[in-house]
């Protein structure tokens, strides 16, 4: 059995590798995979303090995240979908109406 | 070094490569499918952390059917433009993900959680366990996680509804 | 140690040998099959020394010799890893889902309990529909690799019928699960060795005295949930009257039309071993999986009180042999299924899908959950 905070570095890593697709990438629906790959990185680290703790409640926890992840993974996709009709363009870029 | 250490460190090595190539890769189909494998090897790891139901949930919920919505996403924009890569952006952007990998990683590493996992009884993560904790202790939560889905679909028919 | 992992690689050698092979053989069930309900004759022109034994060698040999000895392509503008990965992905699906289908109770050999299942998960049943919904994956990427509109379109249709017909699937299931009270294929197939007046409380007198004598077979039990697991099963497949993605003569093979070869073999071989797979899903939740009527561990107890007793090995014998009959079966009803019935229209598909198996199922359910608080 590894240490736990071989799981937790690991937690680290793939959280910092979706910040990057966050920041970096310009394109929408790769910039909501990034996000999946947050909130998993989190379940990760949920999941691993559960099992070292001996406590349930990790679990159930992560199980609210997937939950949630699957409604903002619909609803990002519909917003997509809808700002692809008008602009015709995935480049986050390109989508300044609100900016001063 | 036992079988479950070496399973370990071949799953996060695959993990973290998967990840890269999720981030990295030009074309938005192969990101995907790389986040899919990604998602799969995450499901491992929480079967090997004692978590059964959480994991074959990931493997149902995640990657069956949210990374199925987002290949139709892709398949119906097609998007062909090619992305432009500035690289100043992209040096900046790694070596930021990069400090806060090592802040967490040093933060994390000296927390007080015991190193060696607890005795995990046989029920642990079981499908009846997780069910009975859901139902009893969490059963607000998990009536308006209900509502929320029942909201996010409504939202994502009018959202993506075409204008007749 | 090493003889634990020796008998679970003989067991996941057998599992696989039997799907394959069956595989085939409904090949030819289905060439001749059809060709006998369709009043013809079917191929038979394919000889071995004279010996072409009513279309089989045209099936088992000289099909399999065609289809490897073909040029494999991609096309120009597709991709190529994804064209290859596709028919992977759609045959390991099929194939995997077995590993967790009981096919028989216990050998016990010397002081030595093997349990026949390649693997007994306490997840079950879900892992069965994790492995289905991966195998959307198949058709999804299949389809986009080919750069073609006709297969994009037949893709798309496809994995939209698989991830609508998952639910009903899923759902239909929990009556089953809320009964026998676990999600273990092999605690289900165990439960239903039990008599229904075993099962029901002493107030039931009405009911123990007019069905209590069958067994607890899901088919008794659950026989809604039969009719919609069974139409689900085989939306799932693809099958007639549910195969628009694949349609012949409409979308020009869908999703397939851009595959030749042994690629081809390998989505036409995991359609056959999907066949298998719903076949040994059916008999295991509903039909008693291995289970012969009456049959205990050491031999025979009919419910008029007569009893004979047989050998372990007679018993486990005759247990894997019901399975093996039962899997059978259900593959020749879809088989005879395919071709009675005309295809739907995509629009019937999914209509039928959410509007009537989803309600249908969710009704089973709310009635199941009556009934057993009712019989407490």
């Amino acid at each position: 059995m590894v240490p736990l905070d071989y799981y937790l570095i690991l937690g680290a890593v793939i959280f910092a590798i979706g910040v990057i697709g966050v920041l970096v990438r310009r394109n929408l629906i790769v910039v909501l995979m990034s996000i999946e790959l947050i909130l998993n990185a989190v379940n990760l680290t949920f999941i691993a303090f559960s099992r070292y703790l001996g406590s349930m409640q990790g679990q159930v926890i992560v199980f609210f995240v997937m939950a949630v992840a699957a409604a903002e993974a619909v609803i990002g996709l519909a917003i997509v979908i809808s700002v692809f009709r008008h602009r015709r363009s995935l480049d986050p870029q390109e989508m300044q109406l609100l900016k001063w | 070094m036992d079988a479950s250490a070496i399973l370990f460190y071949v799953i996060s090595v695959l993990l973290v490569l998967s990840s890269l190539m999720v981030v990295f890769l030009r074309n938005v189909v192969h990101c995907a499918l790389a986040l899919v494998v990604a998602l799969f090897l995450i499901a491992i790891l929480f079967v090997m952390l004692h978590a059964p139901m959480v994991g074959v949930l990931q493997v149902l919920v995640y990657a069956g059917a949210i990374m199925v919505l987002f290949l139709f996403v892709i398949m119906f924009l097609n998007p062909t433009a090619a992305e432009p890569r500035p690289k100043l952006w992209w040096g900046f952007g790694s070596l930021a993900a990069l400090l806060l990998a090592a802040s967490l990683a040093a933060l994390l590493s000296n927390g007080g959680a015991p190193a060696d996992p607890v005795a995990a009884t046989e029920i642990f993560g079981s499908p009846s366990t997780l069910a009975k904790s859901l139902f009893t202790d969490f059963v607000l939560p998990f009536e308006i996680t209900s509502v929320l889905l029942l909201v996010a679909i409504i939202g994502a028919v009018v959202l993506a509804k075409r204008e007749p | 140690m090493i003889v634990d992992i020796g008998i679970v690689a003989v067991k996941a050698f057998l599992v696989l040998f039997m799907v394959l092979n069956l595989a085939g053989i409904l090949g030819w069930i289905e060439r001749k099959g059809s060709a006998l309900i369709q009043d013809r004759i079917g191929a038979n022109r394919a000889s071995v020394l004279g010996f072409a034994g009513m279309g089989l060698v045209n099936t088992l040999v000289a099909d399999p010799l065609k289809f490897l000895t073909k040029e494999d392509f991609v096309p120009s503008q597709g991709d190529k890893f994804l064209h290859t990965l596709a028919p992977c992905m759609a045959l390991f699906t099929a194939l995997v889902t077995f590993a967790v289908i009981p096919f028989g109770d216990v050998l016990v050999l010397g002081e030595r309990v093997i349990n026949l299942q390649v693997a007994n998960l306490n997840i079950g049943i879900l892992y069965v529909f994790a492995i289905g919904s991966l195998g959307v994956y198949g058709i999804v990427i299949g389809a986009w690799a080919s750069n073609n509109k006709f297969s994009l379109l037949g893709g798309v249709r496809g994995s939209a019928q698989m991830i609508s017909y998952e639910v009903a699937m899923g759902l239909s299931v929990i009556g089953i699960l809320m009964v026998f009270g676990t999600l273990e294929l092999q605690e289900i197939a165990r439960g239903q060795g039990t008599l229904i007046r075993d099962m029901l409380p002493e107030s039931a007198g009405f009911l123990k005295s007019t069905i209590g004598w069958l067994p607890a077979w899901g088919i008794f039990l659950q026989p809604l949930a039969f009719l919609l697991f069974f139409t689900a099963a085989v939306a799932e497949t693809k099958r007639i009257p549910f195969d628009l993605p694949e349609g012949e003569s409409e979308l020009v093979a869908g999703y397939h039309v851009e595959y030749s070869g042994g690629k081809f073999l390998m989505f036409f071989a995991g359609e056959f071993a999907e066949i298998v797979t719903a076949a040994g899903l059916m008999t295991t939740l509903f039909f008693g999986g291995w289970q012969v009527p009456y049959l205990m561990r050491d031999g025979f107890h009919f419910p008029w009180g007569e009893t004979v007793l047989l050998p372990h090995l007679a018993v486990t014998a005759l247990q894997v042999a019901a399975f093996t009959l039962k899997v059978i079966f259900f593959c020749w009803l879809q088989i005879l299924l395919r071709w009675s019935v005309p295809r739907f229209r995509y629009d019937q598909v999914m209509r039928l899908g959410w509007k009537m198996l989803l309600p249908l199922a969710l009704l089973n359910v709310i009635v199941t959950a009556i009934v057993i608080i009712a019989l407490q």
